[in-house]
């Protein structure tokens, strides 16, 4: 049997979006068997939210005041002690993830599968390198624990399951590392769906030219029920926030629909979108890369062509 | 002596499109250029800066690869690096190994403080600055976008999916750094020639104490899946009412 342990990121009162997509990840691992694992300062509402997840056999909750706000340092030590007796163990691929998982990774003295996009066997995997212009399949050594961030693109989140997960307590005497102190958070969270999970997602380019102007978006995609993001250009320059930025070195996601404004399409930016159901993009330049990708494609000015969009969404079509 | 290790690595330039070797065995690099990662050269500059302030006294630059990697030591040299140490090897060296050596290294020169770039740009790992953190148990401020060094203390503001975080951390440690960290310096004429009369000291991994072993086996390599493209609309109603036919809008 392949036992597999998923760390569950959560925001305090429940899972992580990504989660249910790393179960749907850990389940295609043949002869899995499924446990999530909840590091909180009060687990309860944050457990019983993970063992709804289909496809979860187990729930274990270590419960430590450090856990208050998640800190790498605090997790890895009993995440890594958890680890023991796990064939697999999986985080998300959100910073929380990519910042928690290698460091429990070495503690284990494990290699790590970063981004695991598709499972071939139970220590065969592909990943995606060079900003998704490759795809590589690895394979780890037989025996040796698999430590592996998910890419969520990749997979289709697990339902709600009928019977929930048994939650149990878990016995951990690994203590967390007081080296490092959480601070604050300061976050621009609004009413919009979130970015990595919205299933429609308007985005800006450096086209858009100012702040002010990203306005006209956000009206659209509060229209349309969509998050909004950016192109680096559009971050660098002051326009749009970090936590905007689609792409390589930004959020991987993977929306039904994502529509493209002012973005010419640097394979960076394109690496972020590739697994888009339907990619829209609109640009004034008729050269610009996006439209290799695009699904839909319009060349034209999108300071006319956004209000417009938005003007006839309004009328029944 | 207070010092910041910047581990620089040698990848394929950002700007060079990568093709998939037609048997699979791997990417082609032959020929194409070569640059710092640029996260490294993110590390680098914010290294500069501390050492600038009068925070530090020495900034170390180490590369772990083939001989080819002093082309990059040399261009950091050049940035302002005091002294760098190539550890130089032809076989494949995965992060944990990275970490493990980089870990021996802080040990022997003391280091108070690693700055590494988030990722590398050609197998977009995302693991060494953990890694070194985990071995050298020690704290780690990822994704960062902001650091000042107080006494004993750093604070780094970090990149992270809900926005913007702020962590305290107890020196020594390790910092990994995002995009918006700074705008890394270019390298000036006179600062190359200058780079040349700088150490730059050559070692094997044995010395390091570490056997590069290959954990994860890369068995073959396949272009990306294209996707095809699509249809052209000459203006917003077309768009829309191709939306509409998709059941997007």
């Amino acid at each position: 049997m392949n036992r597999i342990l998923i760390v569950a990121e959560h925001d305090g009162a429940r899972v992580n979006p990504a989660i249910a997509k790393c179960v749907t990840c850990a389940r295609a691992i043949p002869d899995a068997e499924v446990t999530l694992a909840v590091f909180a300062a009060d687990p309860a509402t944050v457990a019983a939210s993970a063992a709804a997840i289909a496809g979860v056999d187990r729930v274990v909750t270590v419960t430590h005041a450090a856990h208050a706000n998640p800190l790498a340092a605090a997790i890895a030590p009993q995440l890594a002690e958890l680890a023991a007796g796990y064939s697999h163990v999986f985080g998300p691929s959100t910073t929380f993830g990519k910042d928690l998982m290698p460091r429990v990774a070495a503690l284990l003295d494990s290699a790590q599968v970063s981004d695991l996009m598709a499972v071939e066997s139970a220590t065969r995997f592909r990943r995606p390198i060079y900003a998704s212009n490759a795809i590589v399949t690895v394979e780890s050594s037989a025996g040796a624990k698999v430590v592996a961030t998910v890419r969520i693109a990749s997979f289709e989140a697990a339902g709600v399951s009928v019977a929930p997960a048994p939650i149990e307590a878990a016995v951990v005497s690994a203590t967390p590392d007081t080296h490092t102190r959480f601070v604050s958070v300061s976050s621009a969270r609004s009413d919009r769906p979130d970015l990595q999970t919205a299933a429609k997602v308007v985005s800006g380019g450096r086209a858009l030219a100012s702040a002010e102007n990203f306005g006209i978006l956000f009206k659209l995609a509060d229209k349309m029920g969509a998050a909004v993001g950016a192109s680096r250009a559009a971050v660098d320059a002051g326009y749009a926030a970090n936590d905007m930025q689609v792409g390589q070195t930004g959020k991987i996601i993977a929306p039904q629909l994502y529509l493209a404004f002012g973005i010419s399409g640097a394979i960076q930016h394109l690496t972020g979108i590739k697994d888009a159901r339907t990619i829209v993009a609109v640009n004034k330049d008729p050269e610009a890369p996006i439209f290799e990708v695009a699904d839909i494609g319009l060349v034209g000015d999108l300071f006319q062509v956004v209000p417009e969009i938005e003007r006839l969404l309004d009328r029944p079509g | 002596m207070k010092r910041i290790l910047v581990p620089i690595k040698r990848v394929v330039d950002y700007n060079v499109r990568i093709r998939v070797k037609p048997d699979g065995s791997g990417v082609i690099t032959d020929g194409v250029k070569m640059s710092i990662n640029p996260f490294d050269e993110i590390a680098l500059e914010e290294a500069l800066r501390i050492k600038e302030k009068g925070l530090a006294d020495e900034v170390l630059a180490v590369s772990i690869g083939p001989a080819d990697c002093q082309q990059q030591l040399r261009t950091a040299l050049a940035m302002g690096a005091d002294r760098a140490i190539l550890v130089q090897t032809d076989a494949v060296v995965e992060p944990l190994d990275v970490a493990r050596m980089l870990r021996t290294i802080c040990d022997r020169e003391s280091v108070f403080l690693a700055i590494l770039g988030k990722q590398a740009i050609d197998d977009d790992c995302s693991q060494t600055g953990q890694m070194l953190a985990a071995l050298w148990g020690r704290p780690q401020a990822t994704f960062a976008s902001k650091v000042e060094i107080d006494g004993a203390v750093a604070r780094v503001t970090r990149e992270v999916d809900a926005g913007l975080e702020t962590l305290e951390i107890d020196l020594p440690a390790v910092i990994t750094t995002d995009l918006r960290l700074n705008e890394p310096r270019y390298v000036k004429l006179p600062d190359i020639m200058k780079a040349k009369k700088k150490p730059l000291d050559t070692v094997d991994t044995a010395s390091l104490g570490v056997t590069p072993v290959e954990r994860l086996k890369a068995v073959k390599f396949d272009p990306p899946p294209q996707r095809t493209k699509g249809i052209m609309v000459k203006d917003a109603q077309e768009l829309v009412d191709a939306l509409r036919r998709k059941g997007l809008a």
